[in-house]
């Protein structure tokens, strides 16, 4: 297992509470079980209605259990159609842009904190400044660009985007941790003979294979996310994404609720089920690529 | 060592690919926005030059002023909305027992793609089989209203999803800048008579001001730009009552073929949001910032 992950909080030390501090603790337990409440609801109502039929959506309470589960919601909506393929496309195009970015994220950052040349603030700035650019303003000439090289319709668009747009997040996060790591290990290497390449990938990434754990999940929560550049590039089913393709698929299905909520909760169970397994590194991550050391 | 490090050859491999695309996909696009909005150009003919034409029809659009003006208002109530987010990260951060699975929950809706919670909250605010009303009517309210079809309303039912979906986020990083602070500040507070107000207010928040700004900057450029969910939810209607400015950019390129037009709002809009960051980090920008070690 790796070790040496970010560890961004210190637990204070417990001591014994009185009578006044419980009473105040349970008011703050009150809060917080309020806004969880809140942030959950919504999905466990989704969770019962794609078991139900429309005559019992209808009829029933909202909060009613779905007391005899309609599984063949499910069955339909994955058997109907594209949703198989949708899935499939959103898996592949989610992990190669995955596994670009990172790849070329960490020679960026390396590049940056590790060799000596002159511009590398500069492009290490034109990168930062990137993260402030609204994605819609670059839509319109994208299209267009996409469209004279002939990638509209392609998924090389979809990934060239994801990239270029995620790059800067990506050499954020591996900047502090880079800036952390100590190059003790790396100088013996170059003493010894040892070439840039070959030390990149047999020494660097390794030591920082938690930090690339962890951009990699921040880039794959993006990627399979990501709505409008799928929108407006991809015009052929056997390229749409979960994202386009559940908004398309739903629109077939306009009063039958069951259909509609399962059709939801497929798409988003692989990000369920991955938060269930992952959810310390995810919560790093998303903390760590939000706040600027 | 130095001259390893300072290896022209291998900087470029390592940088240039990832210069190239971000020059490609995001900077070289902004340039052309910026020249597409001084053309008349419906996206697959001719270009023709007419200056500044766009951008005066655009002084003078209605659609877009209004557009424009409920930007602004996703904006502020995103701004009013980090307080109530600090509040429930100061609860958070005071000791909890399980405030790691309180911090894992509030986190879900912020994983979801914004089709699925848009798709969500369409059958939450079903003027008749909804969730929402449902409950509204069993509380007795008579007749409760289609809150998406209402121009006075769209917008304030369309900031309830927003509000749900970044809670997560924003409680995430007060709470790791809050857990932060050392505790023996809070302890010498403490002995010193200070009240959990009036160390929240005293001690804690300027503490964390440097993050708030960042929070500030990341939420109101992020309403600015803010697409995908009113996209889905109400496409700007009814009436135009939730046209913001990227869906109004998307409409006058996709839509109506108007990509001078379309380019000309997305080069405001990239203006607009680049400005906000600079003002807003020019406004809170702090002589002093407090050392705590």
């Amino acid at each position: 297992m790796v070790t040496g992950n970010i560890r961004i909080r210190s637990e204070l030390s417990e001591a014994k509470p009185g009578i006044g501090i419980r009473l105040g603790y349970s008011v703050l337990y009150a809060v917080l079980i309020v806004v969880a409440a809140l942030q959950l609801f919504p999905l466990v109502w989704l969770l019962f209605f794609s078991l139900k039929n429309n005559q019992e959506v209808f009829n029933l309470p909202p909060l009613s259990l779905p007391m005899n589960p309609r599984w063949e919601n499910y069955e339909k909506v994955w058997s109907a159609g594209n949703i198989d393929v949708y899935f499939f496309n959103s898996v592949w195009i989610t992990v190669s842009a995955t596994l670009i970015t990172v790849l070329l994220g960490s020679l960026v950052t390396y590049a940056v904190t590790r060799m000596r040349w002159k511009g590398s603030s500069l492009v290490l700035g034109l990168f930062m400044v990137a993260m402030m650019i609204p994605v819609h303003s670059t839509l319109i000439p994208l299209f267009s660009l996409f469209n004279k090289v002939g990638l509209t319709d392609h998924p090389l668009s979809l990934i060239l985007s994801y990239v270029a747009f995620n790059m800067p997040i990506t050499i954020m996060i591996l900047l502090g941790f880079y800036y952390a790591l100590p190059r003790e290990v790396e100088e013996a290497a170059i003493i010894d003979g040892c070439s840039v390449n070959r030390m990149f990938v047999q020494i660097v990434l390794p030591m920082t294979s938690s930090v690339l754990a962890t951009t990699a999940i921040i880039n794959m929560i993006y990627n399979w996310n990501e709505f409008i550049f799928v929108n407006t590039f991809i015009s052929s089913d056997s390229y749409k994404t979960l994202t386009v393709g559940v908004q398309n698929f739903i629109g077939q299905y306009t009063t039958d609720w069951g259909a509609i909520g399962a059709t939801l909760m497929i798409s988003i169970l692989p990000i369920l089920i991955t938060f269930l397994f992952l959810s310390n590194r995810i919560v790093e991550g998303i903390a760590a690529g939000s706040v600027k050391g | 060592m130095d001259k390893v490090l300072s290896n022209k050859k291998i900087i470029a491999l390592y940088v240039l690919p990832s210069l190239l695309l971000i020059l490609a996909i995001v900077y070289i696009p902004i340039v052309l926005t910026a020249y597409y909005g001084l053309n008349e150009w419906n996206g697959i003919g001719a270009m023709t030059f007419v200056g500044l034409d766009n951008y005066l029809a655009l002084f003078k659009d209605e659609t877009f002023w209004n557009s424009a003006w409920h930007s602004l208002l996703l904006a502020v109530f995103s701004g009013m909305s980090l307080l109530l987010y600090l509040i429930v990260a100061m609860v958070l951060a005071a000791r909890i027992k399980g405030a790691q699975l309180f911090r894992k929950i509030y986190l879900i809706p912020m994983l979801l793609s914004s089709v699925a919670i848009a798709q969500l909250w369409l059958k939450i605010y079903h003027p008749t089989n909804g969730v929402l009303n449902s409950i509204l009517e069993s509380l007795g309210f008579a007749n409760p209203p289609a809150w998406l079809a209402e121009s006075s309303l769209v917008l304030f039912a369309l900031f309830i999803p927003i509000l749900w979906q970044y809670a997560g986020f924003y409680i995430l990083i007060y709470y790791a800048a809050l857990k932060n602070i050392p505790a023996s500040l809070e302890e010498a507070a403490r002995i010193d008579g200070a009240n959990a107000l009036q160390i929240a207010w005293k001690i804690k928040l300027p503490l964390v001001m440097e993050v708030i700004k960042v929070t500030i900057v990341l939420a109101v450029v992020g309403s600015l730009k803010y697409f995908d969910l009113i996209f889905v939810m109400t496409d700007g209607g009814p009436n135009g009552a939730s046209e913001v400015m990227a869906s109004y950019m998307y409409h006058e390129a996709f839509r109506a073929y108007d990509f001078g037009y379309g380019s000309a709002i997305g080069f405001f809009l990239l203006v607009i949001c680049l400005a906000v960051t600079w003002v807003i980090r020019k406004l809170t920008a702090s002589k002093d910032t407090i050392q705590y070690s």
